[in-house]
């Protein structure tokens, strides 16, 4: 598995306890209208991933981040910076 | 439409019109169905209170009925203070209705000089400076102190005014948990160390009405080189043997680079503040675009709120029955078994915790009913997705009338088979 890979697959784990719709996760999938998460679960859900990776991800960056593709892209970059 | 020229005799009475365009309103239309379902079922609407008549700080008449208010933030009582409307009629007559400008053209007169004074001798700080609003306020110096490159770390739960002042400016913005001292070690543990960063705490989160853990926070901030704002706005009148806020309370007044408040709360009218001892302090009225593009306040209101913030440094006794009324309040209604969002009263505020909207607004009906008004607050102001019953308490409830609400809240609470 490539790097991109992993960390696609960590942040599906994160994903987990909050998907309660079970929805299928793909690159393209959104987290406001796939997921039909709310701004709380949003917060709780990228303090989670900030945690698992030890990066931050600003509110600037969360409003560019869509889908869990763009996020992986995001963490992959932030990783990459560190 | 090319086939419309060559035959006029088929153009369509639509296309005579312009194009329909996007209705931006359109947006909205879940939210106006959600509360015309609500008031499909008869209750009133808890957004559009009227007050016709307003008997005392404590007291109004809300449709026809004399009404207890438990949910209007006028801790110390001031609104009626006989003093604080004297100076307010007296700079009516005297520097009339209003400035008609901005704060450095034709918009600071003396009675503006003179509150910025009394802020001063109030907090003990060099500097005041006075904002047409609380809201403003944060919303001024937030956006102006962090620019590009900068952070700005600040609480999940902060006040809408300071999640504004955020995106009002350039800076990179960063949430910790809310009061959690951990997650915001570490968070400012994550940033460039040479970056220029803010932390922003507030004394009392008016949603639940808990105070932070300030000296642990200030600490963890100045570890990591940041500059700290506090917002007292609930603190304010109420915390610190100078009234002064939370912040004075926990001996944090050294550690704090700016101070925040508001005149809409134990001031007991409106406008907005920030104090600080920074020596460049003053420069911000010439950069400070909430500060500047708006007019300054009414003569009338900076004069109102002088007298009540000289006042109030003398107010220890009515400090004291607020913190009386607020503990019993919160323990006469746990009695009755209510769930209080705090387990022991922390400030002013007492917040019933309800799980959903129809329950919500049923109980605030029933206790509207019974005469007592209280603050209906629902997602996604509130954290964790709760709908809160928000009680704020005055020094001038009597003790007779806090015994007066806990009946109501009794009664109400059974009539809708919320409390056994």
């Amino acid at each position: 598995m490539s790097e991109r890979d992993d960390i696609f697959a960590q942040i599906a784990e994160q994903i987990e306890p909050f998907n309660k719709k079970r929805a299928i996760l793909t690159e393209g999938t959104t987290f406001a209208g796939d997921l039909e998460w709310d701004s709380l679960t949003v917060m709780d859900f990228v303090a989670a991933v900030e945690d698992e990776f030890d990066i931050l991800i600003t509110m600037n960056m969360q409003a560019e981040i869509e889908t869990v593709g763009q996020l992986a892209d995001a963490v992959a970059k932030l990783k990459a910076a560190k | 439409m090319s086939d419309s020229i060559e035959t006029p005799d088929a153009i369509a009475a639509t296309d005579l019109l312009p194009p329909a365009g996007r209705d931006l309103m359109a947006r909205f239309r879940p939210l106006v169905e959600e509360r015309e379902a609500l008031l499909a079922t008869g209750v009133r609407d808890p957004f559009s209170i009227v007050m016709t008549s307003v008997l005392s700080p404590t007291e109004a008449i809300i449709q026809g009925k004399r009404t207890i208010l438990l949910g209007t933030y006028n801790y110390m009582g001031m609104t009626f203070d006989p003093d604080v409307i004297a100076a307010g009629k007296k700079a009516l007559d005297e520097y009339g209705a209003g400035t008609t400008g901005s704060r450095v053209l034709n918009g600071t007169y003396q009675g503006h000089k003179e509150c910025e004074d009394a802020l001063k001798e109030f907090y003990g700080t060099d500097h005041a400076i006075v904002f047409s609003t609380g809201y403003q306020a944060n919303l001024g110096i937030i956006s102006t102190l962090a620019g590009k490159g900068d952070y700005i770390i600040l609480d999940a739960d902060s006040h809408a005014s300071i999640y504004d002042g955020c995106w009002l400016g350039n800076a990179e913005i960063v949430r910790f948990r809310h009061n959690s001292v951990e997650d915001l070690d570490k968070r400012l543990g994550r940033l460039p160390r040479e970056a220029g960063k803010l932390v922003v705490l507030e004394g009392v989160y008016s949603m639940f009405g808990d105070v932070a853990p300030l000296p642990e926070m200030v600490a963890v901030a100045r570890k990591h080189g940041a500059m700290i704002l506090c917002d007292e706005a609930h603190g304010m009148g109420f915390f610190g043997a100078n009234g002064r806020g939370v912040y004075e309370e926990m001996g944090c007044e050294d550690d704090i680079d700016f101070v925040v408040g508001t005149f809409s709360k134990s001031v007991g009218t409106v406008g907005g503040f920030c104090v600080s001892n920074h020596p460049d302090f003053e420069v911000l009225r010439l950069v400070c675009r909430p500060y500047i593009f708006t007019a300054s306040l009414p003569p009338s209101v900076v004069a109102t709120a002088a007298t009540s913030i000289r006042k109030l440094m003398h107010a220890s006794d009515k400090r004291a029955h607020l913190w009386k009324n607020s503990r019993r309040l919160h323990a006469g209604l746990r009695e009755l078994g209510f769930t209080i969002a705090t387990e022991t009263a922390q400030s002013a505020i007492i917040a019933i915790m309800l799980s959903d909207q129809e329950t919500a607004v049923a109980l605030w009906q029933a206790l509207l009913e019974g005469g007592v008004y209280v603050n209906l607050a629902r997602p996604p102001a509130t954290p964790a997705g709760t709908f809160l019953l928000r009680c704020s308490l005055c020094a001038e409830h009597s003790d007779a009338q806090v015994d007066e609400i806990l009946a109501i809240f009794a009664a109400a609470g059974r009539a809708i088979g919320h409390i056994g």
